[in-house]
C-alpha cells in the first residue's frame, strides 16, 4: 500500500465525499417529503391522488436509478425540459426515494394495531386527534428501521452520479484510478470513504430504534 | 323514577348477510347497572360497539337521552366523549405514560386545562391504587393494573354512560377481582353502565338487571335473583349449567395401569 499516494489524494476524497453526502442528504429529506405525501395520499384514500401514487411508487421501485436519470438527463431535454447535473441528481433520488419511503411509512401505519384506533375514537378524540396523537407517532416507531434502511440505501446510489459527470466518491476514484493505475489504493480509498459516512448513520438508526423501544413499544412482550 | 340514559330500540345489524343482532331492544336509566350475558357469538359485543358507533347499524335506532346517535356519521366523536368503553385487551396507548394515557381524551377532545385533569387523574388513580404508577408506561403494568388505568381513562371523560366489553376476559384469576372491585366500586357512585362478561358470580354481585341474549335476540330480561335461580327460558338454563361441571371423576375408582378401556 502506498502511504504517501494515499495521504497526497485525501483531498480529493473529502471533495468528493462532499458531494455524495450533500447530495445524498438533499435527496434523502426530498424523498422523505414526498414519501409522507404519497402515504397520506393513500392513508385518507385521496381520490385521484392516491391512484397517481400507486402508479408512481411502482414506477420509480421497478426501474433502475441509473435509467431514471439517463431518462432525465439525456430524455428529457430531447423535449425542451433541461435540469443541470444537480437538479438530475436531486430529482432522480428525490424519485427513486419517495418510492421507497412511502413504503415504509405505509408499513408503520398498517402495523397500528385496529384497537388502537378504537381505542383513540372511544375516548371522544376526533378522526385529526387520533392519527396525531395515537396513530402517528406508533407508525413512525415501526417505520423507523425501515426509514433509515432507505437513508443508506439512497446515500449509496449516489454512486451512479458519476454517470451525470458529478465529482462525487465514485467519479473522483474513477478518474484517479484511470489516469495513474494505482487501483488498490484508489479503491481502498473509496471503501474506506463510504464506511466513514454510512457507519454513524447505522449506529444512530441503533440508538434511536433502541430509544424508540424504551419508550414503551413491545407493549404485547409483558402481562 | 330517573331518566333514560340509553334507548336502543330494536337494532339490527349483520355482519356479511348474517344476522349478529336481530331486533334488540334495552332501555336503561341513571345509575342503572345492566349486565348482558348469552353465549359467544350471541352478539353481545357487537351490541356494545354498536351503541358508541364502532359498528353503524342496519336498522333501528338509539338514543342517548334525547338524543338520536344512531345514524350519524358526522361528529360521532362527541357522542363518544359522552359514552365511555374498555375492553378485554385494555388498549392502552404504549408510546404513553400512564398519566399521558389519561390527560389525551380530557384535554384533546375536551379543551379542559391540563392541571385541572392531572389532579382529578391522581385522585382517581390514589382510588384504584394505583397512584405510584402514573408516571411508568404501561408495559410496566400488570394486565389487572392496565385494566384499571383504562377503567380511569373511561371515566375521566366524565360519561354518561359505560360500556365494558369483557374486561377481565383476559386477565390471570388473581387479577380479575382487583378490577372488578373497582367496577362494582364505580357502580355505588351511581355510574350508569352497560357490562357484557362471563364472570356469573360479578354479574350476579353488580347487576340490577340482567339482559339473556342468544342468536341476537333478548331472550330473557330480569333481576339477578331471578335469572340466575329461576331463568324461565330452557336456553337460559343450560347456558347457566354450561358453568359447572356436569360429571365427576370418582377418585375412589382405582384404574388399572395400561388400561385404556379395552
Amino acid at each position: 500500500m502506498d502511504w504517501t499516494f494515499i495521504a497526497s489524494h485525501v483531498w480529493d476524497y473529502v471533495g468528493g465525499a462532499w458531494v455524495t453526502l450533500r447530495f445524498g442528504l438533499y435527496g434523502v429529506l426530498c424523498s422523505l417529503a414526498l414519501g409522507m405525501l404519497c402515504c397520506l395520499a393513500r392513508y385518507f384514500r385521496v381520490p385521484v391522488f392516491r391512484q397517481l401514487a400507486v402508479g408512481y411508487i411502482e414506477l420509480a421501485r421497478n426501474t433502475p436509478l441509473l435509467v431514471q436519470l439517463f431518462f432525465l438527463y439525456a430524455g428529457l431535454p430531447r423535449v425542451g425540459i433541461k435540469f443541470s447535473a444537480e437538479a438530475c441528481a436531486v430529482i432522480g433520488l428525490t424519485f427513486l426515494g419517495g418510492a421507497y419511503m412511502a413504503e415504509a411509512f405505509r408499513s408503520g401505519l398498517e402495523a397500528v394495531d385496529k384497537a388502537q384506533v378504537e381505542a383513540g375514537a372511544c375516548i371522544g378524540l376526533t378522526r385529526r386527534q387520533n392519527i396525531r396523537y395515537v396513530i402517528f407517532p406508533q407508525a413512525l416507531a415501526t417505520a423507523v428501521p425501515a426509514l433509515f434502511a432507505n437513508v443508506i440505501f439512497l446515500i449509496k446510489e449516489t454512486s451512479v452520479f458519476s454517470v451525470l459527470a458529478m465529482m462525487d466518491l465514485m467519479n473522483v476514484a474513477d478518474t484517479l484510478r484511470t489516469s495513474g493505475g494505482r487501483t488498490v489504493e484508489v479503491l481502498f480509498m473509496l471503501v474506506m470513504a463510504y464506511l466513514i459516512i454510512l457507519l454513524p448513520v447505522s449506529v444512530i438508526a441503533t440508538m434511536v430504534e433502541r430509544r424508540l423501544r424504551y419508550a414503551g413499544f413491545g407493549d404485547q412482550h409483558s402481562v | 323514577m330517573a331518566d333514560t340514559i340509553l334507548r336502543v330500540n330494536d337494532i339490527h345489524k349483520s355482519f356479511d348477510g348474517t344476522g349478529v343482532l336481530r331486533g334488540v331492544s334495552l332501555e336503561i336509566r341513571e345509575g342503572e347497572v345492566v349486565v348482558i350475558v348469552g353465549p359467544s357469538g350471541c352478539g353481545k359485543s357487537t351490541l356494545l360497539r354498536c351503541i358508541n358507533g364502532l359498528e353503524a347499524i342496519d336498522k333501528g335506532e338509539i338514543w342517548l337521552r334525547n338524543e338520536k346517535i344512531s345514524g350519524r356519521t358526522k361528529d360521532l366523536h362527541l357522542v363518544r366523549q359522552k359514552i365511555g368503553m374498555v375492553f378485554q385487551s385494555y388498549d392502552l396507548f404504549p408510546h404513553m405514560k400512564v398519566m399521558d394515557n389519561l390527560l389525551l381524551g380530557p384535554t384533546k377532545a375536551l379543551g379542559k386545562p391540563k392541571q385541572e385533569v392531572e389532579q382529578e387523574a391522581m385522585q382517581m388513580l390514589e382510588r384504584v391504587g394505583l397512584k405510584e404508577k402514573a408516571h411508568v408506561y404501561p408495559r410496566t403494568l400488570s394486565g389487572g393494573q392496565k385494566q384499571r388505568v383504562a377503567l380511569v381513562r373511561a371515566m375521566l371523560m366524565h360519561p354518561e354512560i359505560m360500556l365494558l366489553d369483557e374486561i377481565t376476559a383476559a386477565l390471570d384469576p388473581e387479577m380479575v377481582s382487583e378490577v372488578l372491585n373497582v367496577v362494582i366500586d364505580l357502580a355505588r357512585g351511581g355510574m350508569t353502565m352497560a357490562i357484557v362478561t362471563h364472570e356469573m358470580r360479578f354479574a350476579e354481585a353488580v347487576a340490577d338487571r340482567v339482559l339473556f341474549l342468544e342468536e341476537g335476540v333478548v331472550l330473557e330480561e330480569g333481576t339477578p335473583e331471578k335469572f340466575f335461580h329461576a331463568p324461565t327460558t330452557e336456553r337460559a338454563r343450560r347456558f347457566l349449567q354450561s358453568f359447572t361441571y356436569a360429571s365427576k371423576r370418582d377418585k375412589a375408582e382405582v384404574q388399572p395401569k395400561n388400561n385404556f378401556g379395552d
